[in-house]
């Protein structure tokens, strides 16, 4: 019971810090995307590189330090869920834009 | 996942009295059975980007994203989610503290900035229609109201729910049902968050460059 208490506290504690670091560094990679963009100081092929880049690291930020997915312990069914509608949504959006891409380029072709 | 450990000793801590339910651990199991419904929400988002990233650039001669987006607006509507989702971050912590008038403070916060979020996006999409883009115009503008439109119907209705959780927790304090619903929508508003990440990557940063 005292080891319970304990791993209570210790665990609100971490949860306060993990939220603001989170905040602050999902700020940070809001800011820099949003101000590239609006200033276009880099060319449009590494804007476009940086953002994607910086939207999958505040992901994982937020799914990390707001969702806590990393913690835990025993069979953990949200992670294997995760990581299957991971698959699914890549296959969806890849396998979509991939096959229009293709479709467009025949009717060209065909054109 | 924590959310998970959270609530495994929430029922630890408080579930003596509720060993009618068969299952030891009805809280962890709601919560998880709401994460299963997020990820076939992402299924859906999932085929609704795929829309926009295959008819985005179908203008069919009129306004282009361009002309129509404006990012510092868009830039204020992220930052309102992002408090937000802050916001009942702390709501939950202050639940698991076991205090009801902090849960209740920033689960009222949440909501108010949902709703200033949902505003935003109502403003926006007159702005639009007014300007003669509206859905019907293009490709383009179906598929951008499509995807937006479906964020903000989400965001909209995790609002209606903060209202009654609201009301709920109001009334019947932080009860075992009240619980694992404030982690389930917790875990919904979050998600809208990420959502929302890739909406303005995809939809308003890539079509600006």
């Amino acid at each position: 019971m005292s080891n319970q208490h304990h791993s209570q506290e210790s665990h609100d504690h971490g949860s306060v810090k993990s939220y603001t670091t989170g905040l602050i560094l999902s700020i940070i990679l809001t800011v820099i995307p949003f101000g590239l963009v609006m200033t276009g100081a880099l060319s449009a092929m590494t804007t476009l590189a940086a953002i994607m880049i910086m939207a999958v690291v505040q992901i994982v930020v937020q799914v990390v330090y707001f969702l806590h997915l990393d913690e835990g312990s025993g069979p953990r069914w949200n992670m294997v869920s995760l990581w299957f509608t991971i698959l699914i949504v890549g296959i969806v959006v890849v396998g979509s834009v991939w096959i229009m891409f293709h479709l467009n380029h025949n009717l060209m072709v065909g054109m | 996942m924590s959310t998970q450990s959270m609530t495994n000793q929430d029922a630890h801590a408080h579930g003596h009295e509720h060993d009618d339910h068969e299952h030891h651990d009805p809280v962890a199991t709601k919560v998880f059975g709401f994460w299963i419904y997020i990820m076939s929400d992402c299924v859906l988002f999932a085929s609704i980007f795929a829309t926009y990233a295959v008819l985005g650039t179908n203008y069919a001669g009129g306004p282009t994203s361009h002309e129509l987006f404006e990012l510092p607006f868009v830039l204020v509507e992220t930052f309102v989610l992002l408090a937000s989702s802050f916001m009942i971050g702390l709501a939950t912590l202050a639940m698991n503290k076991g205090n009801k008038q902090g849960t209740m403070l920033w689960l009222a916060l949440t909501l108010v900035l949902g709703a200033v979020f949902v505003g935003l996006e109502i403003y926006e999409f007159h702005h639009f229609i007014s300007e003669g883009a509206g859905p019907q115009r293009s490709a383009f503008l179906s598929s951008f109201f499509t995807l937006v439109g479906t964020h903000g119907l989400h965001v909209t209705s995790g609002v209606i729910w903060a209202i009654i959780l609201l009301i709920q927790i109001a009334t019947k304090g932080l009860n075992d049902m009240n619980r694992s619903r404030l982690m389930c929508l917790s875990l919904f508003w979050h998600f809208l968050h990420i959502i929302w990440i890739c909406v303005f990557t995809i939809v308003y940063l890539m079509g600006v460059i």
